[in-house]
């Protein structure tokens, strides 16, 4: 009896083992990584300041991204003249709470600005923000005056081969993406990537000359440091901005990472579409700029609540 | 009361609440009696009645005291006065009846048949609204912007950077003509456009032969020195006859300040008058404006067309990539009348080009127009979409506009006005002619009129649903094709109306505890 059951036992295993790629590798049971060696951490089921603090913990904290002295841009989604309710733009709670982290490590200072798609004053203020990150003790500076702007280069543009970036980004030791997870009518999502259009200034150049590669392009300039994506509310249509509140769900997640390409590959999934159906992340993917392949990396998955 | 409606127009931080400015402008006469006429509501726009009533009171004490335009004039003239080197700076001259009563004329006729576009260029209030939008806010925003770094880097963030929006060139000539030229005449001669050209001026000065207070000669102690002349910016004292023009006089005072023996008092009627004070009045000129001539205006037109620039889009089109050479120019039926405008027809019978909506609109969407509304809307604003959109939650115009040429709405009532309809032009659109995707018009849209839907290759373009649809000019705005040949633009509602509410759809409950789908 013992021998059978030892063989059974055992066949299984090794069968299931083999199998076990198949159902995300083994990842899938939490395994190799240990905190601060994880490449993405997803969080879901709590607030959103206390998911972020966990999602960190995986990443290693706060500390393995900002240096004391140095000055870091945090850059939200704040483009709609929305209040948070309406997930149009990032939850100002998680800005304010990132804020207070970088002070914490030891950051110099703090900048926040977006180049916003409604008009800038009302976007800043009634997305809750700009009080949010002053409180926080950012330094809020507006993106809505070209003179702000100043031309560089994208080193492997395929389409665009330069831009004029925010004056904040080209001082910035350190760079944190924080997107809102929404639905976007023409790129179906808007994450990480799609999230960067805000710190240039001629967005119109993207539109005509191919949407697509020029949001994989800029990333050939400079890739964030780190990507928080803000799933706490979520748009699921109309977006950008949503025509009501019904348009928005309680998706209660948050996703961060270094990997740009596979931090939006998650959160799409998450938003329910594939990752290769969204144009500018699969070309991204093909340009080596991230990869969409989240098996093969060491994934944090946390439940709370 | 100048520096009070200067401030209104130059707001730049928006810190003045839109209740407000009707407390400030409700005074002002023209739009005033443009108001009641809108709306027939003494308690909304009875300003000019409370004004006609102070006339009668104390003479045209608006003048010197309301009109910013004559606070203006006054401000140069003591500045001409200080530097001049004449020891009497003013003498008494004769009235201009045939001008002053042909412009009052002018302006009756052109309220009575709505052509507010003559009421434009001859009400007072207008006049400086126009100088002050066109011509000193540019001014207050240079210098915002340039003490702004010096503030912020001190620490104190109550300053931030403003767009520059300067006008195009016409309505920045018009408006410096303008006031150059009162300017002038405010510089050499005191209050002559108030008594020459103005028709408020004419009004009132006819109501002020009826008023009770009036600045009276003591002929006895009277001694005919002549410096109550010298000073009266209205040149109206006679001191000949001992007789002050009551038509002209705009109760400055000056006058009284400076009679060495106080023979000027102003004072209510004396039962007994010696002699009659006012010579007879020239009758009323009601001449007839419709002096069109046909062909003159036709030649004007063409000029203010080509100063549009439409030649300059044709020689653009040479210059074009290949796959962008087909494309078709934008066709619009009407322009696009402000949100509270009701109707273009009446909108332009109203306005007086005023500017406190172009001055007091947070995206700067609203401009004057110069050939879009025809003659009849010379500088009167419009929604330009290639400038900026109209934002979705914002009522500000309708809030600020005097004259209610622009009605007020809520917010609620706007996002259901119908300004005009998107038109798609699918020649035109970068998905068509590029294979790339897009969607910058869908993703503007605040009502989700303009949507995406599949085309081909994977892409999506845009479809346009008018019911919905609210004219806001978001989607013609963000279009990436230059205009005029965008491929989506909003062709103008002639007669404003009532969008649908867009379909809300039922609100997705998530389940927090699943898997993650990865």
């Amino acid at each position: 009896m013992k021998r059978r059951d030892f063989l059974v036992t055992g066949t299984v295993l090794g069968v299931g083992g083999t199998l076990l790629p198949n159902f995300g590798g083994l990842n899938a049971i939490g395994l190799p990584a240990n905190n601060g060696e994880y490449d993405l951490a997803a969080v879901r089921g709590g607030e959103v300041t206390a998911m972020y603090d966990k999602a960190m913990e995986a990443l290693g904290g706060i500390e393995s991204f900002v240096k004391t002295g140095q000055k870091v841009l945090v850059k939200p989604n704040i483009g709609w003249d929305a209040p948070p309710e309406r997930a149009a733009n990032t939850n100002p709670q998680l800005v304010a709470h990132i804020i207070k982290d970088c002070l914490r490590a030891g950051a110099s200072e703090v900048v926040v600005f977006d180049h916003t798609c409604d008009q800038g004053d009302r976007c800043y203020q009634n997305s809750g923000i700009e009080k949010a990150a002053r409180d926080a003790g950012a330094r809020v500076v507006t993106g809505s005056n070209e003179s702000f702007y100043q031309e560089v280069s994208v080193s492997g543009g395929k389409s665009l081969k330069t831009t004029k970036i925010h004056q904040e980004l080209a001082s910035a030791d350190v760079f944190i993406n924080v997107p809102i997870l929404k639905h976007h009518s023409s790129t179906i999502v808007t994450l990480s990537m799609k999230n960067l259009m805000g710190v240039v200034w001629d967005r119109r150049y993207y539109h005509a000359n191919d949407l697509s590669q020029c949001i994989a392009d800029f990333l050939t300039y400079r890739k964030p440091d780190l990507n928080i994506v803000d799933g706490y509310r979520m748009l699921t249509r109309n977006g950008p901005k949503g025509v009501s509140e019904d348009d928005v769900a309680d998706l209660k997640a948050l996703i961060a990472g270094k990997d740009i390409v596979a931090v939006d590959s998650a959160a799409t999934l998450m938003f329910g579409s594939k990752p290769n159906d969204i144009n500018h992340i699969r070309i991204a993917n093909e340009m080596g700029i991230g990869t969409t392949d989240l098996d093969n990396l060491a994934i944090k998955r946390i439940k709370m609540g | 009361m100048l520096a009070m409606t200067f401030i209104l127009f130059v707001d730049i931080y928006e810190w003045f609440p839109e209740k407000w400015f009707d407390s400030v402008i409700y005074l002002q006469f023209v739009p005033s009696v443009l108001h009641f006429i809108a709306v027939f509501s003494l308690l909304t726009a009875g300003g000019f009645v409370a004004v006609l009533l102070l006339t009668l009171l104390t003479g045209r004490i608006y003048c010197s005291v309301i009109c910013p335009l004559g606070i203006l004039q006054d401000v140069v003239n003591r500045i001409s006065r200080w530097r001049s080197r004449k020891k009497r700076f003013f003498r008494f001259k004769k009235a201009h009846p045939v001008l002053r009563y042909l412009f009052l004329g002018i302006m009756v006729v052109a309220i009575i048949f709505g052509a507010g576009f003559i009421a434009t260029w001859l009400d007072p209030y207008s006049i400086a609204g126009r100088a002050f939008t066109y011509l000193f806010k540019p001014a207050v925003v240079w210098l915002n912007n340039t003490v702004t770094p010096v503030l912020n880097d001190a620490g104190l963030y109550s300053a931030s950077h403003k767009n520059l929006m300067h006008p195009s060139v016409l309505p920045f000539i018009l408006s410096f003509a303008v006031i150059v030229a009162i300017g002038y005449f405010a510089w050499k001669r005191g209050r002559l456009f108030c008594n020459t050209i103005c028709p408020v001026g004419t009004l009132l000065g006819e109501v002020s032969r009826f008023s009770l207070f009036k600045v009276r000669f003591n002929h006895t102690t009277c001694t005919r020195c002549g410096k109550c002349a010298a000073v009266c910016k209205s040149e109206c004292i006679d001191t000949k006859n001992k007789k002050v023009d009551y038509t002209r006089c705009v109760a400055c005072f000056n006058c009284l300040d400076v009679c060495p023996e106080s023979a000027l008092s102003f004072s209510p009627v004396k039962l007994k008058q010696p002699r009659k004070s006012t010579p007879e009045p020239a009758p009323g000129y009601a001449v007839s404006t419709h002096q069109h001539d046909k062909n003159r205006r036709k030649i004007l037109v063409t000029l203010l067309t080509l100063l549009a620039g439409k030649r300059i889009y044709a020689l653009k089109k040479n210059k074009m990539p290949d796959q962008q050479k087909n494309l078709l120019l934008s066709e619009k039926d009407h322009p696009v009348a402000p949100p509270g405008a009701k109707s273009i027809d009446l909108f332009n019978s109203i306005c007086t080009g005023c500017s406190l909506c172009v001055t007091a609109c947070p995206t700067g969407v609203l401009q004057p127009a110069l050939t879009e509304y025809g003659l009849r809307g010379f500088m009167q604003p419009h929604m330009d979409y290639i400038t900026n959109f109209c934002n979705f939650d914002c009522v500000k115009c309708g809030e600020v506009c005097p004259t209610g040429a622009i009605l007020p709405l809520t917010k609620e009532e706007k996002h259901l006005t119908q300004l005009g309809k998107a038109v798609f032009v699918e020649q035109n659109c970068v998905v068509y002619t590029d294979g790339t995707d897009c969607g910058a018009c869908s993703e503007h849209c605040p009502t989700k009129a303009v949507n995406m839907v599949p085309y081909k290759n994977g892409l999506l373009i845009p479809e346009v649903d008018d019911s919905i649809c609210i004219g806001c000019g978001a989607c013609e705005h963000a279009c990436p094709v230059e205009a005029p040949f965008k491929a989506i633009y909003v062709n103008g509602n002639a007669v404003h109306q009532l969008a649908e509410k867009p379909d809300f759809g039922e609100k997705k409950v998530i389940d927090d505890d699943a898997d993650f789908p990865f």
